[in-house]
């Protein structure tokens, strides 16, 4: 159920140059992994929709990149201070499909989703193999996190200054049982023909409501016209259009 | 006792005066799933045109400070086939108001066509023909800048219809109450106003424009004095009802708007942003009656 509710902020970080965490306090239930939310800004007509990076026992994990008014907006934001925020919104990984040696793969700000689902999938018993792919190694953030999971961790760079250089093509394990992935488009693209495995992303675009009334971010799938807010964000691979 | 709220549209009793706007409330469903629709005095539902379409390409949607947004969907909606055998039963059987059939098109043939099947629906009980869509081309606005084609669209939809016949309008006309006459002497039942302004936002670090269609409709608080002052030229120029729509996100919005000169009024960017802003409105519209001393919302329509 969607609800409109007030969030008390409890931390608003930077992890590095232009990615923050922001932990809230509230009613978390019904999250699931792969949905995102809905924030209310000062001064913003629009709200911003961010993906649920970890939910828990009234806490609520959101790490976002500053990219415009918005998120820049948010950096500012006082602990104490009250947002709100509609949640939970979309879709989110259908966690029956994973099998038994699921693959997660996270570019940039596309990592923060795979957090909450490689920790839903570990408490599952799944051994997570996971990929974070970054540009370069002061951009990288949370790896250590999946780390503590269990998960098994291998880190890219385009540049080589840390982990496997290259994208995250290029540190595919040999087993993918099912893959869940997150990231620009490129990379999700290159993920599809790289892995003959099946596998889910979750897509992002510039939303007018986040509860799919308006259709303003409605995209042409094999199964007809789909709004990312409301049908996804998660859609199937080969379901949509390239 | 009573209904405080009441107002009427043509011969059509509202049981309170909040429509939500077309294009903002889909056909109901996602919204029914937050709050129930039967509190809403009427239900515009998603602008339908002859056959489906997919619309713009994105982005549709730009921010605009605190003041509004811009969309440029580009009418995307399954057809009026589709939508009377699928969104409107379902629409129907969820609430028992007024149901408004908003309906576009590209040419004379298309409204008539989109018109006379959305006639046979008894659940229907307005059609709002909106001639006025800033964000496709060929059609939609183009029928709404000159009297004459105006007054072209409103005698092709009379001839189809028995339902009274609402003329949605343009703002982004040198002269709206030249339309709006134009619309009433064609033998429009009422007016509905005004759609969005054409808008445009520019991404300065791409240097393009923000929405793939270059422009959209501007909507949102920012529009409501634009739409304010041509609701009460309209309304001291013609004698039809009018539905006032433009920037209303509060129950002190709404009685503006009917002193202004409405019978009712839409909410249309404040459910994007606020999906409970309907219900809250109605909720909070006795409350700022009985500040302002108004016993019955109808007899505020029209007094400024």
């Amino acid at each position: 159920m969607i609800q409109d509710t007030n969030w008390k902020i409890l931390s608003n970080e930077a992890l590095t140059e232009y990615v923050w965490q922001m932990r809230l306090a509230g009613d978390t239930t019904g999250m699931h992994p792969g949905q995102f939310v809905e924030i209310s800004l000062p001064g913003l007509f629009l709200r911003r929709p961010i993906s649920i990076c970890d939910s828990s026992d009234g806490v609520l994990t959101i790490v976002y990149k500053v990219v415009g008014k918005g998120t820049l907006a948010m950096t500012n934001l006082m602990l104490g201070q009250e947002l709100k925020i509609l949640a939970p919104l979309g879709n989110g990984y259908d966690l029956d499909a994973a099998g038994d040696a699921p693959l997660l793969v996270g570019g940039g700000v596309g990592v923060p989703p795979m957090y909450m689902l490689a920790k839903t999938l570990r408490e599952k018993g799944k051994h997570v193999n996971v990929i974070l792919g970054f540009n370069t190694a002061s951009e990288v953030f949370y790896a250590e996190k999946f780390q503590a999971l269990g998960c098994q961790v291998t880190i890219t760079t385009a540049d080589g200054t840390m982990g496997v250089q290259g994208f995250v093509t290029n540190a595919l394990p040999d087993k993918i049982s099912y893959f869940y992935a997150c990231g620009p488009l490129p990379m999700l693209r290159a993920l599809c023909s790289a892995t003959e495995a099946d596998g889910e992303m979750s897509f992002e675009e510039r939303m007018g409501c986040g509860f799919g009334v308006c259709m303003g971010c409605s995209i042409q799938t094999k199964n007809g016209n789909k709004r990312v807010c409301k049908d996804g964000p998660v859609f199937k691979k080969g379901e949509v259009n390239e | 006792m009573n209904n405080r709220l009441e107002t009427k549209l043509s011969d059509i009793v509202l049981q309170n005066p909040v429509i939500p706007a077309s294009g903002t409330f889909g056909f109901g469903k996602e919204m029914s799933e937050l709050y129930d629709l039967n509190m809403l005095g009427g239900i515009s539902f998603k602008g339908t045109t002859r056959d489906a379409r997919y619309g713009n390409q994105l982005p549709r949607i730009a921010e605009c400070g605190g003041y509004g947004m811009i969309n440029a969907v580009g009418l995307q909606n399954p057809g009026v086939e589709h939508v009377i055998a699928n969104e409107l039963p379902d629409l129907a059987a969820k609430y028992a108001g007024v149901i408004i059939a908003n309906v576009s098109g590209f040419s004379i043939d298309d409204y008539q066509y989109s018109c006379a099947a959305l006639d046979k629906q008894e659940s229907v009980k307005i059609l709002e023909v909106n001639i006025s869509c800033p964000n496709v081309h060929n059609g939609g606005m183009a029928f709404g800048t000159s009297p004459e084609a105006a007054a072209e669209v409103t005698r092709a939809v009379k001839a189809v219809t028995q339902k009274p016949v609402y003329m949605k309008l343009s703002p982004n006309v040198t002269d709206i109450v030249a339309i709006a006459k134009s619309c009433e002497e064609a033998g429009a039942d009422g007016l509905c106003l005004i759609n969005t302004v054409l808008g445009m936002r520019i991404d300065l670090r791409r240097r393009k424009p923000v929405i793939a269609n270059r422009y959209g409709g501007y909507s949102g608080p920012g529009i409501f004095p634009l739409a304010l002052r041509m609701v009460n030229q309209v309304a001291h120029a013609t004698h039809l009802p009018i539905i006032g729509c433009g920037g209303i996100t509060t129950a002190e919005d709404v009685i503006e708007m009917m002193m202004a000169g409405a019978s009712a009024i839409e909410v249309g960017a404040a459910n994007l942003v606020n999906p409970m802003v309907c219900p809250q409105i109605v909720a909070d519209l006795p409350r700022v009656m009985d500040e302002l001393k108004i016993e019955q919302l109808s007899d505020i329509i029209g007094i400024v």
